[in-house]
């Protein structure tokens, strides 16, 4: 076994430095041991112990550098000093105490960002709580992305928030924007006067984007995760948020998204409504507002009926113009829901698969008028359940979000791939007629869908010849996956996409109806 | 309402993409790494909460009386007639109590050295022997206000450094530093080592005590305070506190020896040996963390102490009472001829110095020894930065400049240990597992989890 040295006269390096060096040199195929050290009469003991030293090394001084390598061949010594002198030769990478340091925990990270005021928390839901109560204890208000956290510790969460003037956004809080930042998922939407208080993500999502895709914008959007208007929890944060949003100066407009509430807390929220001086929108899916509040309160059915509303009151033009915008985009659909219709011969269904739970709900308000029953595994009425949601049957829309697909994978919006299996195998079926698909963009979300969802379109297409795929993309231009030009690409490879969900809905419900008709 | 009208600065706990849309929209933002925590026993976690502002109360009565404490050098003695409880048969060692067949290769080595040094057995077999024969006691330092670095090894005749606690009543002893190679406190038994310990038990001994009297007493607190300012944490670099100790003592030295030779020798002992300045420091340690025992309902670690098979813990409210579990082997860089299989477990009392808010804790000081802790100065100053995450609160006297002279993170809190599962990180020198061997490498390690969970879970029970 060859021992071979090399001596660098009055090179001094740090002995902990040479120590690293000797570390990298072992790791080099052919060596067997190395020594890097300053040749000190105490090194030379050392290297002496472990047989690495040579005569050279005897000779040299203590203000040189000795590199001793046994290795199996002349090569893989030659290799061993040339990476050593690579490695004493290289410049570390400067010093950067304020670049992008990891926080080793709350204290930490508070300390670290002086002034922090709101905690996004995604860990896993039996931690979250506790740790949203120590944020809350620090003065944070939080936005408790993750779920499965208990009722009680929602309850215990939201009137320590209530009582010191805190926000609780969640649990399961998907989307929130505050200040202009999009938080968890959200899009990137323009700023302006309406205010939001969402209990459901994507359903905020539809309406910020519908918003500022028409030229209006947002003030904040404060999410209260879904529980928040049962009863148990009694809108705790729903109320804490509209009373933010109406002392608000930068909110003239305020927006409600919600499913319907519990009785109990819908009094309150109405009798809260009813004080505030602004126009209020609000759209509670699959429930309606019969009582006229107040003469500024605009009921709306659908999300795009809501978002639109806003958009006008925030554009200082009448709810009322809402209505126009919707019909023209009606009179586009309808054109292609006849030239849709002609292709169909022996299909007849419709068949809906979402990522996004509300537009499933939102599909179930719009498109009975068309097909008739609608079953889910979402239903909006417990009579409409699908009996197996996946094995579809009839006209059904089904929530690829709810917790029997998500149990060990991540969420639709970021992994398609269970979607495009069931693309595929809906269009396999002769008598599907058209699919019906939401795209949900901005933050959080898949950030190269196209990739994802355009090989099983193509293939959906090529399995059916008489199918129509019909879609809504949510998001926006400044989203990083920059809605038109994923809008383009759908539409490129067939697929027929709408500015919204309800609009989506229509066009499928239409051409629906409308093949129905031609066949009788 | 405050919220929207100030600017938006966002703690994000979980999902670091969640950042991207904050970091796209000009808002700062940091990225708080989530451990969970230590202890499973929820309910316990509970009560640690629902009992906080008690707990808290107490910590900050315990972390006042450490930061408070004034440790200063006052003098020397013979273990025997200075250490209380110490006899002729005990051996005090490193850690929490360990029985002979359970002592790991080094500790066995380092007693079978100290019962030749104290003439109880001719040669190694013999001391062996006697060892093992349960004539012989061991208790921890810890137990007897004593520490000692590695196998922590202290006999009857060894000379010791007298620590006192100025602002209390409380002392703590240490010996004197043997230096590198082959040396006790590494297990090494061979003829040199007793030769050295005499020599050190009939020069340096006597030397130094005249030395220390003939000053009254040395700052032991001012001297760390400098050191730190000087690139050492006091743990594994002791280079600054041993220039400094040395400045102090010789001029003692020369006008007390009496005749220059001595002097000379004595000094250079002392000059020779980057890591004199240890046994103090932790000797120091000791004394400041002793006055912070016995705090009712406090949760402030007053030991971390490793005996090379176990690391063990004790806490100002949980009496004397030890929270154990198994050493782990240090994530260490090893001197030529050496690999982590050569390694013992982590063994010694000098994690004193971290519980201090020294040691691993101040590694932001000391820039000369970031090699070990990944290679760039961010990273040591991750690691100081991180411990300030478990601790009660921060050091008054104990400052980093890196830092804009911000304290060090001082008095380890348990609750806060197993509830962020963050564990405290300690630099530390890496002995082999043989008996004799000596120093193998050095590096760092996060404390063991189980000793912390068991004391977490005692606190929490006793609240």
């Amino acid at each position: 076994m060859p021992i071979k040295t090399t001596i660098k006269k009055g090179a001094y390096f740090d002995s902990v430095a040479l120590m690293q060096v000797a570390k990298k040199l072992n790791s080099v195929p052919g060596v067997i041991d190395s020594a890097v050290v300053m040749a000190t009469k105490e090194n030379k003991g050392l290297i002496k112990a472990s047989g690495l030293l040579t005569a050279e090394v005897e000779r040299a001084g203590e203000n040189d550098l000795a590199i001793a390598v046994s290795a199996r061949s002349a090569e893989a010594a030659e290799a061993a000093f040339r990476a050593a002198e690579e490695l004493l030769n290289k410049k570390p990478a400067a010093a950067s105490p304020g670049a992008d340091r990891k926080a080793a925990g709350l204290d930490d990270a508070v300390k670290t960002l002086e002034g922090a005021n709101l905690a996004v928390i995604s860990v896993a839901g039996r931690f979250a709580g506790t740790l949203a109560a120590d944020c809350l204890a620090k003065g944070l208000n939080v936005m408790l992305f993750s779920d499965n956290v208990p009722v009680e510790a929602e309850i215990a969460l939201k009137k320590e928030g209530v009582k010191r003037g805190l926000l609780v956004m969640g649990p399961d809080c998907g989307t929130a924007i505050i200040n202009g930042a999009p938080l968890a998922f959200a899009n990137s939407v323009r700023r302006g006067n309406i205010g939001l208080v969402a209990a459901s993500g994507t359903g905020a999502q539809e309406v910020t984007t519908l918003i500022s895709n028409e030229g209006a914008g947002i003030s904040q959007c404060i999410g209260t995760g879904g529980r928040d208007v049962k009863a148990e929890v009694g809108g705790l944060t729903f109320l804490q948020a509209l009373a933010m949003l109406a002392n608000d100066e930068g909110t003239e407009v305020i927006l409600l998204v919600s499913k319907p509430p519990h009785p109990s807390v819908m009094k309150k929220i109405t009798a809260a409504v009813k004080k505030i001086k602004k126009p209020i929108v609000a759209v509670l899916l699959g429930g309606e507002v019969k009582e006229k509040l107040k003469d500024d309160f605009y009921p709306a059915r659908t999300l795009e009926e809501a978002a639109y509303k806003a958009a006008c009151l925030g554009k200082g033009l009448k709810a009322s113009k809402a209505k126009e915008l919707i019909y023209d985009m009606n009179l586009k659909a309808e054109e292609l829901a006849k030239k849709e219709a002609a292709k169909k011969r022996r299909s007849r269904f419709l068949r809906g698969l979402f990522t996004g739970g509300t537009f499933v709900g939102e599909a179930q308000v719009v498109l009975p008028e068309f097909t008739g029953t609608v079953l889910s595994n979402a239903p909006l009425d417990k009579k409409n359940k699908l009996k197996n949601s996946v094995k579809l049957s009839g006209h059904a829309v089904v929530d690829l979000g709810e917790d029997e697909f998500t149990v060990g994978r991540p969420h639709p919006m970021i992994d398609f791939s269970l979607r495009n299996k069931m693309i595929i195998s809906e269009a396999k079926k002769p008598e599907v007629s058209v699919l019906l698909l939401d795209l949900v963009l901005g933050y959080g979300a898949n950030l190269k869908p196209l990739d994802d969802i355009l090989p099983p379109v193509a293939a959906a297409f090529k399995a059916n010849r008489e199918l129509s795929i019909v879609a809504s993309v949510t998001g926006t231009e400044a989203d990083p996956q920059v809605r038109s030009k994923v809008v383009r690409a759908l539409e490129a490879a067939g697929v027929l996409v709408m500015p919204s969900n309800a609009g989506a809905c229509r066009l499928a419900g239409e051409i629906i109806r409308l093949a129905a008709k031609a066949k009788r | 309402m405050e919220l929207f009208n100030s600017e938006l600065k966002v703690v994000n706990i979980g999902l670091e993409s969640f950042r991207q849309g904050l970091n796209d929209s000009g808002v700062k933002s940091v990225q708080a790494q989530f451990k969970p925590p230590l202890s499973t026993e929820t309910e316990l976690l509970a009560k640690a909460a629902k009992n906080a502002a008690r707990v808290d109360r107490a910590n900050g009565k315990a972390l006042a009386r450490i930061l408070d404490a004034k440790p200063a050098l006052v003098g020397m003695g013979v273990a025997l007639d200075t250490i209380p409880g110490m006899k002729r048969d005990l051996i005090l060692h490193a850690g929490p109590p360990v029985t002979w067949d359970r002592m790991c290769g080094p500790m066995r080595g380092g007693i079978m050295a100290a019962l030749m040094y104290e003439g109880m057995a001719k040669n190694p077999k013999e001391a062996e022997r006697l060892a093992a024969s349960g004539k012989i006691k061991y208790e921890p330092c810890h137990e007897h206000g004593a520490v000692g670095p590695m196998a922590g090894i202290i006999s009857a005749s060894m000379p010791v450094f007298i620590v006192k606690n100025e602002a209390g009543s409380n002392y703590a002893y240490a010996t004197q530093n043997e230096g590198l190679g082959k040396v006790l406190r590494y297990g090494a038994y061979g003829p040199e080592v007793i030769e050295r310990l005499k020599w050190m038990e009939k020069t340096l001994f006597p030397a130094l005590k005249a030395a220390i009297e003939s000053l009254g007493r040395i700052d032991l607190k001012s001297m760390v305070a400098q050191a730190l300012h000087m690139g050492d944490e006091v743990h594994n670099r002791n280079r600054a506190g041993t220039s400094l100790f040395y400045r102090a003592i010789a001029p003692a030295v020369i006008t007390t020896c009496p005749d220059p030779e001595t002097a000379a020798k004595v000094l250079n002992f002392v000059n020779g040996n980057d890591h004199f300045f240890l046994n103090l420091s932790m000797a120091l340690s000791k004394a400041s963390l002793d006055a912070g025992r016995g705090v009712k309902d406090s949760s402030v670690v007053v030991v971390m102490a490793r005996n090379g098979t176990d690391f063990g813990v004790q806490l100002s409210g949980t009496g004397d009472r030890w929270f154990t579990g198994p050493a782990e082997v240090p994530d260490a860089l090893y001197f030529p001829g050496y690999t982590k299989a050569d390694a013992n477990p982590d063994i010694g009392d000098s994690a004193i110095t971290e519980t201090n808010g020294l040691g691993g804790f101040a590694i932001a000081a000391a820039p000369a020894i970031v090699q070990f802790v990944g290679g760039s100065a961010a990273d040591a100053v991750s690691y100081t930065m991180a411990m300030y995450g478990i601790t009660a609160g921060e050091n008054n006297i104990y400052k980093i400049p890196y830092l804009n002279f911000r304290g060090t993170p001082t008095g380890i809190d348990v609750v806060k240990v197993a509830k962020t599962g963050i564990l405290p990180f300690i630099d530390t020198g890496v002995a082999h597992k043989d008996p004799g061997v000596g120093q193998v490498g050095a590096g760092v390690l996060s404390a063991p989890a189980e000793p912390f969970r068991k004391a977490f879970e005692a606190f929490a029970k006793g609240l």
